[in-house]
């Protein structure tokens, strides 16, 4: 090689106008419908993400407006049972596959990066693909929704009534791939993550450094490396049973209905805390912050987290205790359900030590946190009770659980995102939301949020089972659930005042700066939207909270090429520099190949050929999307042997 | 409420239970909520702009650590307290003495419920649906079978559930200490009427009880008189027996009502012990008219909704397997009478 196909252009924290404008240019992605689909910025990728989980967020909730309708007073018949069926097994399955999990990973894809000090994810194409894999998916489930064939067994799908005998037609076969398709999104996006926070944290951000956040987000994608590939395994088993003829579930045949449940719980009471785990670490940002101080037990907190991701793999049982396993197993999983509570315990009493010892900067992110406090500690106490195999056999099944899950999963995760979203909002657009609308947004919701849960604990307990599309008058549970519906419409309204503020902040919200909340971590040390390469140097870190305490030397790493997708990879633990390695540019290829894909699993619903001649256009998409690029690499080889 | 209203021995061992954890978990929230809301009223007020407070390590913060440890401590050893207690909760329910137990089964179809008798005694096996009677005072064991999908065995006043699971037989053992009328449910979802599978459970003195299983052991009366019993074979469609001779003109009615049920293929899917109908599909209707519901705790048992429920079950209970039966109407009361004969 003999010129050098690029001008001497790097970056530094003297790096002239037009060097900077390079950077933006090199990380942008490429303007036009084309460059819509080949878009891979993280940021990007991330904000669409981030919508497209919101939109399902609001349609699950739609539907779950619709179904407090029906339950509002007894023997209505506004809907029939086997369209509430269809609407429960959606509303379940919306908010739990295509709205908890990966709204965390859509967070954490816009966030880690510029909490870490990092200019991209790594294998930024492949975030791409993720993402259109979720979103292909989800439209897929949905179409079948409208096309009025969904599933109707329930989001768990229970064998035998999700099998080919119970469940004719195609509502569970789509069901059962969409499941396949969200877990290969989520999947990607978690080796994605773990891949960005182990190998492209700032110089200096050692372990012991990495914000909680990042913390909460690590082990969290661990658990998804580990809990994903059981649910897998079970819809790609159940839909062999459906489409193939395979008798895994089928006992007359030498199957087991109760394999499914114990493949189904692995994953599912593990998604509880991936869900859960996130927003801990959300809250672990929002509370410094505002109390104008740093975190009160770090360490424990890390540990604490670590105990929960452990425990929550030993205590899927407790979701069966009804059926017939073995006495001393339960008593085993009691043990761990009710344990799991100790590090919850350690870190609400360190966020309370944090809170007590600090000056309250009372904003509207911190409403939101305390809401987590009660309503999370409520759904903490129930779990309690839950976990127990007695106490479980009369509420399991019940209101109760309904009202349980609703306390852990909205309190656990619901309020503290909205929070976050109050919180990060600037990061994402440049502007705040308006105060006053959140403290509207807030008290509707937390007000709404309890009308309607509360009531249905006293509900459970008076023998309301779950999943029934009515009731009789004479059962005495009409008022509870008219206070219920009311409570629900109340929450709603509570959400579309968020609507409505985002709407209008996200225009004529007053305009943010860099740092509007005085925050400690690195993604607030930058322009407010982020430019699209994130640092204009890459920082280097001396401390867990890098904006209180005094820079030390040396305070930055210039030197990477301005007009390459260049980054810095640096070591595990200590984070070392490392190398230089540069990233793939924006393609469209991503994008085809997620086409390919989805039009395999489609296909599979309705002939097992499609997986033989479905792999094909996936393969060559693929083959394309990895084919070397003779530019990229020249820049790669030169910027190798003059670094 | 049911769950904490217990009837018997096992239900009212959970309920003491309950009310331990409720306790435990009570005041640990609100000790939670005091000291938070202590927190928020005590802490200074800050502004964005307020200079941080950076602490590094917190070696330094001597109370809150002190705090943080004590905290931890009492709810680990809370929490053991409670696996304790339901341990041995649990060991106490499995524990219940079965001599001399009366045995049922329970068979879970999509939407319903088949009770089968054990013989008791000299009482011979019989079979019912819907209804569970037991005596007091006296344990039963229930023998749990399902012949479709999964359904869950739940009866609040007197155990807790118990899954029928495909393949996977299994009994759940209870004793009622107190008479009366429970309502027990299908707890897991089973399909589009999982809302409607509902039974009663009576709960009387041992007496009373015995009355009614001999009644419920015998066969269907007849209601020809004895020198032609039980010999109504299904005879060709439109040839109805429809003036029979009979001493009694409503027996002679029954008499029709029961060709009527014979021949309009109701016999393809219920059985109605003593005649010549002996459907399994559906329930066995032998002593119909005795039961409190029809069609699993949906509606009350009387002529008007029976009569709704033969011409059109799925306006009733929508996604029943029972067809749609356009009768005359004059057969329609003929079958009506009949059914109301089967105490």
């Amino acid at each position: 090689m003999k010129a050098s196909p690029i001008p001497s252009m790097q970056d530094g924290p003297n790096a002239p106008a037009a060097v900077r404008r390079s950077l933006a240019d090199t990380w942008d992605d490429p303007p036009g419908i084309r460059g819509f689909f080949a878009a891979i910025n993280h940021k990007t990728i991330a904000r669409r993400f981030m919508l497209a989980t919101f939109v399902f967020f609001v349609l699950g909730g739609l539907i779950a407006l619709a179904m407090r309708i029906q339950l509002a007073k007894p023997d209505l018949r506004l809907v029939d049972p086997d369209l509430y069926n269809q609407m429960f097994t959606l509303h379940g399955t919306t908010m739990m596959f295509l709205f908890a999990v990966p709204v965390m990973q859509a967070i954490a894809t816009y966030l880690v990066p510029l909490m870490i000090g990092a200019r991209s994810v790594a294998f930024s194409r492949m975030n791409a693909y993720a993402f259109w894999v979720f979103v292909l998916g989800g439209a897929f489930l949905y179409g079948s929704f409208l096309l009025g064939s969904a599933s109707s067994a329930g989001w768990f799908s229970y064998v035998p009534l999700a099998g080919p005998d119970y469940s004719p037609g195609k509502g569970v076969d789509i069901w059962a791939q969409m499941i396949t398709f969200t877990e290969t999104a989520a999947l990607l996006e978690a080796i994605v993550l773990i891949t960005t926070i182990f190998k492209m944290r700032a110089p200096g951000m050692s372990l012991n450094r990495m914000p909680l956040f990042v913390w909460a987000t690590l082990i969290t994608q661990f658990m998804v490396l580990f809990a994903m590939p059981a649910v897998m395994l079970g819809s790609t088993s159940l839909i062999l049973d459906r489409l193939v003829g395979t008798q895994f579930f089928n006992p007359a045949r030498g199957g087991d209905a109760l394999l499914w449940q114990h493949l189904f719980w692995f994953f599912g009471h593990p998604e509880v805390y991936l869900i859960f785990i996130p927003p801990l670490g959300m809250i672990s940002a929002i509370i410094p912050t505002f109390a104008r101080r740093t975190l009160f037990g770090y360490p424990a907190m890390v540990l604490a987290l670590f105990a929960t991701a452990f425990l929550a793999f030993g205590l899927w049982v407790h979701h069966m205790y009804a059926t017939d396993i073995p006495q001393l197993g339960k008593s085993f999983f009691t043990a761990a359900s009710l344990m799991i509570a100790v590090p919850s315990g350690i870190q609400i009493f360190c966020w309370l030590a944090t809170l007590a010892t600090g000056r309250l900067n009372f904003k509207t992110p911190l409403w939101f946190v305390l809401a987590f406090f009660v309503i999370l500690v409520m759904g903490g106490m129930t779990g309690v009770m839950l976990g127990s195999v007695s106490l479980d056999l009369q509420v399991h099944d019940t209101y109760f659980v309904v009202a349980h899950l609703h306390y852990v999963l909205l309190g656990g995760a619901v309020f503290p995102l909205f929070g976050a979203f109050y919180y990060w909002f600037p990061k994402f657009t440049g502007r705040m939301l308006n105060e006053t609308l959140g403290r509207w947004n807030f008290w509707l919701m937390f007000v709404g949020f309890n009308v309607a849960f509360f009531p249905m604990h006293l509900l459970g307990l008076q023998g309301m089972p779950r999943r029934i599309w009515t009731y009789a008058p004479d059962m005495g549970w009409e008022g509870m659930n008219l206070l219920a519906t009311a409570g629900a419409w109340t929450l709603a309204a509570g959400i579309l005042v968020f609507i409505v503020n985002v709407l209008r902040s996200r225009r004529h919200g007053a305009l943010a700066g860099d740092n509007p909340w005085g925050a400690a971590t690195l993604e607030w040390s930058m322009p407010s939207p982020p430019p699209p390469h994130n640092f204009d140097v890459m920082p280097v870190v001396h401390g867990r909270n890098p904006l209180w305490e005094p820079a030390g030397s040396p305070r930055w790493v210039a030197g990477l090429a301005a007009n390459a997708r260049q980054v810095l990879v640096t070591s595990v633990i200590d984070a070392r520099p490392d190398s230089c390695p540069v990233f793939p540019s924006p393609s469209i290829w991503p994008f085809v190949s997620a086409l390919a894909t989805t039009a395999l699993f489609i296909g599979s619903v309705y002939t097992p050929w499609a997986v033989v001649w479905g792999t094909i256009p996936t393969a060559i998409a693929m083959t394309i999307w990895f084919w070397p690029n003779r530019l990229n690499t020249q820049r790669a080889v030169f910027l190798e042997r003059k670094p | 409420m049911h769950a904490l209203e217990p009837a018997g021995v096992q239900a009212s061992r959970i309920a003491d239970l309950w009310h331990l954890t409720l306790l435990v978990c009570g005041g640990v929230f609100a000790c939670v909520l005091a000291v938070l809301l202590v927190a928020l009223l005590r802490s200074p007020r800050a502004t964005a702009q307020t200079r941080p407070l950076v602490v590094n390590g917190d070696a330094t913060e001597k109370r809150p650590t002190r705090a943080v440890i004590w905290a931890t401590a009492v709810s680990t050893v809370l929490l053991v307290g409670l696996v304790v207690a339901d341990v041995v909760t649990e060991r106490a329910l499995s524990r219940l003495p079965v001599a001399n137990a009366l045995h049922i089964e329970m068979i879970g179809h999509q939407w319903w419920w088949e009770t089968r008798y054990a013989a008791d005694g000299d009482r011979p096996a019989f079979t019912g649906a819907n209804e569970v009677r037991i005596p007091v005072g006296r344990p039963v064991i229930v023998s749990l079978r399902s012949a479709d999908v999964i359904h869950t065995f739940w009866v609040p006043s007197l155990h807790g559930k118990k899954d029928m699971i495909p393949g996977r037989p299994t009994t759940i053992e209870f004793r009622a200490d107190t008479a009366g009328e429970f309502r027990g449910l299908c707890a897991e979802f089973c399909g589009e009427q999982h809302a409607m599978m509902a039974f009663s459970v009576k709960a009387d003195t041992p007496e009373a009880f015995a009355a009614w299983a001999d009644q419920q052991a015998l066969p269907a009366r007849d209601p020809l008189s004895a020198d032609t019993p039980h010999s109504l074979a299904p005879s060709a469609p439109g040839s109805f027996p429809a003036a029979r001779p009979a001493s009694d003109p409503r027996l002679a009615d029954t008499s029709r009502g029961l060709a009527v049920f014979l021949d309009r293929g109701c016999a393809q899917c219920h059985t109605i012990r003593g005649t010549g109908a002996s459907g399994t599909l559906g329930p066995d209707l032998t002593h119909l008219a005795s039961r409190p519901t029809l069609a699993a705790g949906t509606l009350p048992n009387n002529r008007g909704n029976l009569a709704g429920w033969i011409i059109d079950p799925n306006s009733l209970k929508p996604g029943a397997m029972m067809p749609i039966n356009r009768l005359p109407p004059d057969e329609l009361q003929a079958l009506l009478g009949y059914l109301e004969t089967l105490q």
